[in-house]
């Protein structure tokens, strides 16, 4: 194998070397006294974010061609640049959003920064996978890290049960989607995504291996915690210590929604009317629960995880519709994603009463008395949330249904806009507490400055989102064009 | 002229946005300074609009274009016509006016309060100028969060229900305007509304078009049976956000109807005529009477102004030029005296605490200044001839004995009942003896009231004397809406509406 064969997969190679010089210095930095433990956590978060920072150059450096590598089971496209630019940041918001708390709660240990960096390892395989055995591994890998980094703050019976729970429905996903790949296998005689496109391309798929499609679709949609896969999330959501929430809610669904798309769009593009009726289904339950469901919840942690499985909903309108148009929708709607749910959450770690976290929703009474700022920043994400204008949340919202209604799927786009009314209750609900009601003891008024720059940031970012759209318009239009070229 | 005063307007309240947002909380003197001092800049260079406007011709004026959304074809276009310019002003001149009656009003939050009302001065012109499809929905529907967040900070007990009630109800109508903005964009291939307004819907798609923009609008207009919202958000508001909330917000449905369904969508129009029709009248009957059994001052001017709001739809959908020029200087007339009347209300409330009208009566030994303004502006809400209520009133019954006598007559039976609950409240409130001890000291306007109130009253009594000044205005633009009308009726085949 020569040097150039690996080159597609450099950033990938750069990332895992790193972890396993990192696990190395946080192994010999390890001393016996408590405070060396901290002293190492922040060490090797720093330079993880530092790692992950590099990666994104590194990513962006490869990002002018197609490039394949290992026997084209692994691809580096614009599309994939994209995505994992995304769950780069992701990742590193998470693990800047984490410092805190984790010192906080005596669970300061370094290999949680670490386990992040892996679990974004096995995100970039995943989203550059071009095979299913590769796409298993890249996805195995991520969801093993996530399995402990769930049951991280191992002292704690909600923290351990979440990472129980996640990993045994994981477990049962993840076979799910084993069995669909062979069954795929089997009935096409290769796992590989391009040979699938072409042999598609020849008719219609034989109804065997549109069993297995909608076996991997059902291992898929686990990971996006789309209905009716999506009972682990609020549980998982609630139980994880929230700075890990806030990683959950964001880089893994990130690198699962790139995935899902990568697979059907071009593997099973071809066989677009198979599948689709299915997406669609998914996809409209997901709002309507995600919107329903949310209105009863008093925990902040689990409104999050019902209002996400809403949000994975709408960016499945984009796979619904299976073109460029809905593939671009998707991309633009992750990335406003990311911004809003890192905002959201930096805001949520703000809770805190006596120095330990809060997550009622109505502990944020009065909020907007002792925190304005913090408060107007929850408002803004809230606001953007449910998808008003000129917010950001808004354009994610448009470029989802525009793609829709051009592809005349009008009845999704209908019950998308409903849904979207009835989200917009339980995130005005969030604005209510904080502006309408009076705080009876109010919120510590202590806010770590890393929190208060990603809030700024954020807020800075989903405000004035509408002076430059093209920002993110155009690189999303550009990996939507390379997906479906390649 | 060749500088962009469009976007001046727009945007120059974010700049006294900007300002309040460093001045420190606890001193809400400067932060009010400011609002008043911007928001009436504001209106001063507004003004400029009025006397470059030139009244000759139909097209946009102080167009500007700039890119925005290229891939999508979305630009930033702005520019106005004889129907929004003086929406325009009517927004500009009631901002300043609202910050100075919620000068003493407003005692928490007056940072936030005052940067809630710039920030809502900016999306409400920016609706009215706004000429791109989705550039207009944005600000039409972003009008929503400082309304909400006014309505709930400021409001009275219950304004935790009306600031929901109002937001979701309106939302609920708006989102579907949006799919039929999309289906509008992929048929015709731009955002551009002077575009739109010139293309040809098909006919099998007008009807959706038309009922999907109706939804949004007659949620905003309101109308009947829509429109419970309204006596909600009004009676729980601040007095400045129900001013707002009656002056300028109860105008986007009306405009839209005459920006987006009449022009647009022709046929669907004329099809779906009876239908407003109908629900007009049930308005301006029905509510009427509703406003008549009420005991809260500001919900009877509320359910008041959804009389009044069906007045407007009958007159624009006559397609008359009578009806139509008399559907926008009801609206105009309505923001101007139906905000004074709940400023009215505003400066008891501040004194007494108490909207009910049995709390008061014989005000008129106590407060004169008071009672004239009141009987002013009670007279012009009923169309006296000589104030604007009149005008308005008169071109719609007009333009309706043209298109339909039956609507015109049931229609004119609102003027009466407008002025049997008008009359009625004005006797319970000023007329009479004082005799409830709790009001024997009540004092009469203050200088500043006064000057709150001024504007108003020659606004209200220069558009009944001479309404020329503003039909001027929009008269060019008026005919030439229906022209175009016209002749998209002509050429689908509706020969007979045609000839009118």
């Amino acid at each position: 194998m020569s040097i150039d064969q690996i080159i597609p997969a450099l950033p990938e190679i750069f990332v895992a070397c790193m972890i396993m010089a990192l696990l190395m210095l946080g192994v010999f930095q390890k001393g016996a006294l408590a405070d060396q433990d901290v002293k190492s956590f922040r060490l090797i978060s720093g330079l993880s974010v530092g790692v992950l920072g590099l990666t994104i150059l590194l990513v962006v450096m490869l990002a002018d061609r197609q490039l394949m590598a290992f026997n084209n089971m692994f691809v580096v496209d614009g599309f994939a640049t994209y995505a994992k630019v995304l769950v780069l940041i992701a990742s590193g918001c998470a693990i800047v959003l984490s410092a805190g708390y984790m010192e906080r709660n005596g669970v300061a240990r370094f290999e949680y920064a670490v386990l992040v960096v892996f679990a974004t390892l096995g995100m970039m395989m995943m989203i550059s996978a071009n095979d299913l055995i590769s796409l298993y591994m890249g996805l195995e890998m991520q969801s093993l890290s996530l399995y402990v980094i769930a049951s991280f703050q191992r002292d704690d019976q909600r923290s351990t049960e979440a990472g129980l729970k996640y990993f045994v429905l994981g477990a049962l996903a993840s076979g799910m989607l084993l069995y669909g790949a062979s069954m795929v296998y089997g009935f096409s005689g290769t796992t590989n995504f391009s040979v699938l496109a072409d042999l598609l391309k020849g008719g219609a798929p034989s109804v065997g291996l549109v069993v297995g499609i909608v076996f991997v679709v059902a291992g898929l949609a686990f990971k996006v915690s789309a209905v009716p896969f999506h009972m682990w999330t609020p549980d998982v959501y609630e139980g994880a210590p929230t700075p890990v929430t806030a990683f959950f809610a964001v880089a893994p669904k990130i690198a699962a929604l790139a995935l899902f798309t990568r697979v059907m769009m071009e593997p099973f593009g071809e066989a677009a009317d198979s599948w689709r009726q299915v997406i669609i289904f998914i996809s409209v339950a997901s709002m309507i629960l995600g919107a329903v469901a949310a209105v009863a919840q008093k925990n902040i942690k689990r409104l999050m995880a019902y209002s996400s499985i809403g949000h994975v909903g709408y960016a499945l309108i984009g796979l619904c519709v299976a073109n460029e148009t809905g593939v671009r929708g998707i991309l633009v709607y992750l990335a406003i994603y990311l911004v809003m749910n890192v905002g959201a959450f930096a805001c949520i770690l703000c809770m805190k009463r006596g120095d330990r976290m809060v997550e009622q929703i109505s502990d944020l009474a009065g909020m907007s008395k002792t925190h304005p700022t913090i408060a107007f920043a929850f408002l803004v994400f809230m606001f953007s949330m449910a998808g008003v204008p000129p917010l950001a949340g808004f354009f994610a919202k448009l470029y989802i249904f525009w793609a829709a209604v051009d592809a005349g799927l009008m009845a999704v786009a209908i019950i998308g806009v409903l849904t979207s009314v009835i989200g917009a209750f339980y995130y005005l609900r969030i604005v209510r507490v904080m502006y309408f009601e009076d705080a009876e003891d109010p919120l510590d008024a202590g806010v770590s400055r890393e929190l208060k720059i990603l809030i700024g940031v954020t807020a800075f970012i989903i405000c004035f989102f509408f002076i430059q759209p093209n920002l993110i318009l155009e690189p999303a239009a550009a990996a939507a064009k390379a997906l479906l070229a390649g | 002229m060749d500088w962009p005063i469009l976007s001046l307007v727009t945007f120059l309240p974010l700049v006294g946005v900007a300002l309040i947002a460093f001045i420190p909380a606890d001193n809400p003197e400067n932060s009010r300074r400011v609002a008043l001092w911007v928001s009436g800049g504001t209106f001063i260079v507004s003004l400029l609009i009025w006397f470059n406007f030139d009244r000759t011709t139909a097209a946009m004026q102080f167009v500007e274009e700039a890119a925005w959304m290229p891939m999508a074809g979305i630009a930033y276009r702005v520019g106005i016509d004889g129907i929004s310019m003086l929406f325009v002003l009517l927004t500009t001149l009631l901002t300043p006016l609202c910050i100075l009656a919620s000068w003493e009003s407003i005692k928490v939050r007056v940072k936030e309060y005052m940067i809630a009302f710039l920030i809502l001065e900016t999306f409400m012109v920016g609706m009215f100028v706004a000429l791109d499809l989705f550039l207009f929905y944005i600000f039409f529907e972003a009008v929503l969060i400082p309304m909400f967040i006014i309505i709930g900070v400021w409001g009275g007990p219950r304004r935790i229900y009306a600031s929901f009630k109002m937001f979701l109800y309106t939302l609920l109508g708006s989102v579907l305007m949006l799919l039929a903005m999309l289906a509008m964009y992929f048929d015709a291939g731009t955002t551009d509304i002077t575009k739109l307004l010139v293309h040809d819907f098909p006919t099998a798609l007008e009807p959706w078009l038309w009922l999907a923009f109706f939804a949004s609008f007659a949620i905003k207009m309101p109308m009947w049976p829509v429109h419970t919202w309204l006596p909600d958000a009004h009676v729980e508001a601040p007095t400045a956000g129900s001013v707002i909330l009656a002056g300028v917000l109860l105008k986007f449905g009306g405009y839209g109807f005459l920006r987006f369904s009449l022009p647009m969508f022709p046929e669907a129009s004329v099809m779906f005529t009876p239908l407003i029709y109908t629900l007009s009248i049930i308005a301006v009957i029905y509510t009427s009477l509703v406003a008549l059994a009420q005991e809260d001052m500001k919900k009877l001017i509320a359910y008041s102004s959804v009389a009044h709001m069906g007045f407007v739809t009958i007159g624009a959908f006559t397609m008359t030029v009578q009806g139509v020029e008399g559907a926008i200087y009801q609206m105009l007339s309505h923001g101007v005296v139906s905000a004074a009347l709940f400023l009215i209300v505003g400066v008891v409330y501040d004194r007494e605490h108490s909207r009910e009208i049995t709390h008061y009566g014989g005000l008129v030994e106590r407060m004169p200044v008071y009672g004239i303004t009141f009987m002013l502006f009670m007279l012009a809400s009923v169309g006296l001839p000589g104030t604007g209520g009149f005008v308005g009133e008169f071109l719609v019954l007009m333009g309706a004995f043209q298109a339909n006598s039956w609507v015109a007559a049931l229609a004119a039976t609102g003027v009466i009942l407008g002025a049997v609950y008008m009359l009625y409240l004005y006797r319970r409130i000023i007329f009479g003896k004082l005799t409830k001890e709790h009001l024997g000291k009540i004092l009469d306007m203050d200088k500043r009231e006064i000057a709150v109130f001024a504007p108003l009253v020659v606004v209200t009594l220069w558009m009944g004397i001479y309404p020329s000044s503003f039909l001027d205005v929009m008269h060019v633009s008026v005919e030439n809406l229906l022209k175009h009308v016209e002749t998209a009726l002509a050429a689908a085949g509706h020969s007979n509406l045609a000839g009118r």
